[in-house]
């Protein structure tokens, strides 16, 4: 890991009118029942802050409604945030002209959705290509390319199904290959696995980490399901109500939850924790004492 | 005071917009009458070409085609000879020219619709205030009493198909526009969002994205367009369109009841030709996993 990739600094995104006011009211410290009660405005994503480095996997965690998924959108912008800086390569991307930001979002970023976002008139194959296709990508090198993906997500053979046909384990390694396919610097996942089986869900999750160990791209990771941001992150952020609660490393965070709050929301994987047993990250070995079981939480 | 308030409605003040429709119809007519027949012209030329396209076909290549299509859009062949022995039937019947004068008039009819209606159902997906704007312009279209604007229509552009088709239009088009606008709105968020994730620009989205995912829809709003279209024949002879529709009209006006039953039955075997081997064909050729794009 070296530098930073990502850098985003105050990030604010108020739905509703007259953001102005609403900013003013933040400042005074009013809180958001009391905003929305007098201006009908939503503060979805309250002054958060934070860093990305070069191939981190940044988990941010929350219930829904906490705007986790609004901080992923203003990261490519699908989102415009009512106020802060996104330093993306040390640029901030609210300053892209048009031209500049669909060629970031063709070129630097790729996103894989919760209901996957796939287009079903076309087969696998041509949904991977999609973001090749947008970006021009010659036909030869685009199928190529695909391809690959195709079969970095283990869906060799299948390159002509149609995605109707695709049980939804499948159709997320679609969306995956079709992000991957772009060779983004960054990658965005909005929920990915929320929509699948548990089972599923653990069969993705070891997929990612086993594509990441390949490929290190750099992953900001929306979740509400706290094993899983665990198993999976680098980094955690607990996010509620539009704002960082913590922000650290699965086991700076379990050692010392920043209040009631995290302490509540970890309970599941403490409870977990064999005896005695200290984390750094579920993903590497456990520092655990002789004889337990370093696979706790996987 | 008291006047307003008495039982019946006061007659003491009307609004009289029919005097000034009729001025308007009437300064548009000899202001405008160049700009009327040069449409009028163009128009007819157009028509008449397309009647002596259909009519070029021969009759026995008309229905093998059907039986094919028939046959390959529904996946039955006994569907195929059904068709193409109703299609026979109405050559039988002594109605293939008039069928094929009908015809003519409906796919220029249905043709005109969509060029003008695919625009604005796409326009209006993407703008509130147009959508807001045509709706009640659709609803008066689809309502308005066809007979309304076909006296007008006659005065601007004479008897005859011209009238016929252009009226045919302002009733037909409705369904493509609504259908298109609501198809494209309904399309996934999350899909359009992948699009624009993606990097797509306006028209990549469009065409893309929003159009395909959209189709099966559009395709319903083009099939009612021509239901309809269909439904205007027998009105459209009225102001002097040959075909099937005057065979109604003469049926009518001579108490001839045989020849009108005749017709009729020769006009419901039209509409459900293009009814079914279009829908049959539009199912076909959106069978996702047929082919690649």
């Amino acid at each position: 890991m070296s530098g930073v990739l990502l850098e985003v600094r105050n990030l604010t995104r108020i739905f509703g009118r007259d953001p102005a006011r609403v900013r003013a009211m933040l400042a005074e410290g009013l809180g958001k029942d009391e905003i929305y009660r007098t201006t009908g405005a939503t503060v979805a994503v309250d002054d958060v802050s934070f860093e990305v480095a070069e191939g981190e996997t940044f988990v941010i965690i929350g219930l829904s409604g906490s705007g986790k998924s609004t901080v992923v959108r203003c990261l490519n912008l699908l989102q415009v945030p009512t106020s802060g800086q996104i330093l993306f390569a040390g640029r901030d991307i609210l300053g892209y002209r048009a031209s500049e930001l669909l060629a970031y979002r063709r070129n630097r970023v790729s996103m894989v959705f919760q209901n996957f976002g796939l287009l079903n008139h076309r087969d696998v194959l041509d949904n991977v290509a999609f973001g090749l296709e947008l970006r021009g990508t010659p036909g030869d090198e685009r199928r190529r390319k695909a391809l690959e993906a195709v079969a970095m997500v283990g869906l060799g053979g299948q390159e002509h199904r149609r995605i109707d046909a695709l049980s939804g384990g499948m159709k997320q390694r679609v969306g995956l290959a079709r992000a991957l396919a772009n060779d983004p610097d960054l990658l965005l996942m909005d929920e990915p696995f929320s929509a699948l089986d548990p089972i599923v869900r653990r069969d993705m999750q070891g997929e990612l980490l086993k594509i990441q160990s390949q490929v290190r791209k750099t992953i900001v990771f929306i979740t509400h399901d706290i094993n899983e941001a665990f198993k999976l992150g680098d980094t955690i952020a607990i996010m509620r109500d539009g704002k960082f609660v913590q922000c650290g490393t699965p086991g700076a965070i379990l050692e010392h939850p920043a209040n009631d709050y995290v302490a509540d929301f970890i309970q599941d994987i403490r409870q977990r924790l064999p005896e005695g047993c200290r984390l750094q990250s579920l993903r590497g070995p456990a520092v655990c004492p002789l004889n337990a079981d370093p696979n706790v939480g996987r | 005071m008291l006047a307003l308030l008495a039982d019946t409605f006061p007659t003491w003040y009307k609004l009289d917009i029919g005097t000034w429709f009729d001025q308007v119809v009437t300064h548009l007519g000899v202001r405008y009458s160049w700009f009327f027949d040069l449409v009028s012209h163009d128009l007819l030329w157009f028509l008449n070409g397309l009647e002596r396209l259909v009519n070029g076909i021969p009759w026995w290549l008309l229905i093998v085609a059907v039986f094919a299509v028939g046959w390959r859009a529904t996946g039955k062949m006994r569907n195929g000879l059904i068709y193409a022995a109703m299609l026979l039937l109405v050559g039988v019947l002594g109605l293939w020219d008039q069928m094929n004068q009908t015809v003519a008039i409906v796919i220029a009819s249905v043709l005109f619709s969509l060029i003008i209606g695919l625009p604005f159902g796409i326009l209006a997906a993407n703008s509130r205030a147009l959508s807001s704007a045509l709706r009640p312009l659709l609803d008066a279209m689809q309502t308005m009493p066809t007979f309304v604007y076909l006296i007008p229509a006659v005065m601007f552009f004479g008897l005859g198909k011209v009238p016929a088709v252009i009226a045919t239009t302002i009733y037909a088009a409705p369904p493509v526009v609504r259908l298109t606008s609501h198809a494209i709105e309904q399309v996934d968020p999350e899909v359009v969002e992948a699009g624009r994730a993606f990097g797509a620009n306006r028209w990549q989205l469009l065409f893309k994205v929003q159009i395909p995912q959209a189709l099966p829809t559009i395709l319903q709003g083009i099939n009612q367009t021509m239901m309809m279209a269909v439904s205007m024949i027998v009105t459209c002879s009225m102001i002097g369109a040959r075909g099937l529709g005057l065979e109604v009209i003469t049926a009518i006006n001579r108490l001839e009841i045989g020849r009108g039953f005749t017709s009729g039955i020769a006009i419901v075997i039209v509409a459900v030709l293009i009814d079914r081997l279009t829908q049959g064909w539009f199912r076909h050729g959106l069978k996702p996993g047929e082919g690649r794009s």
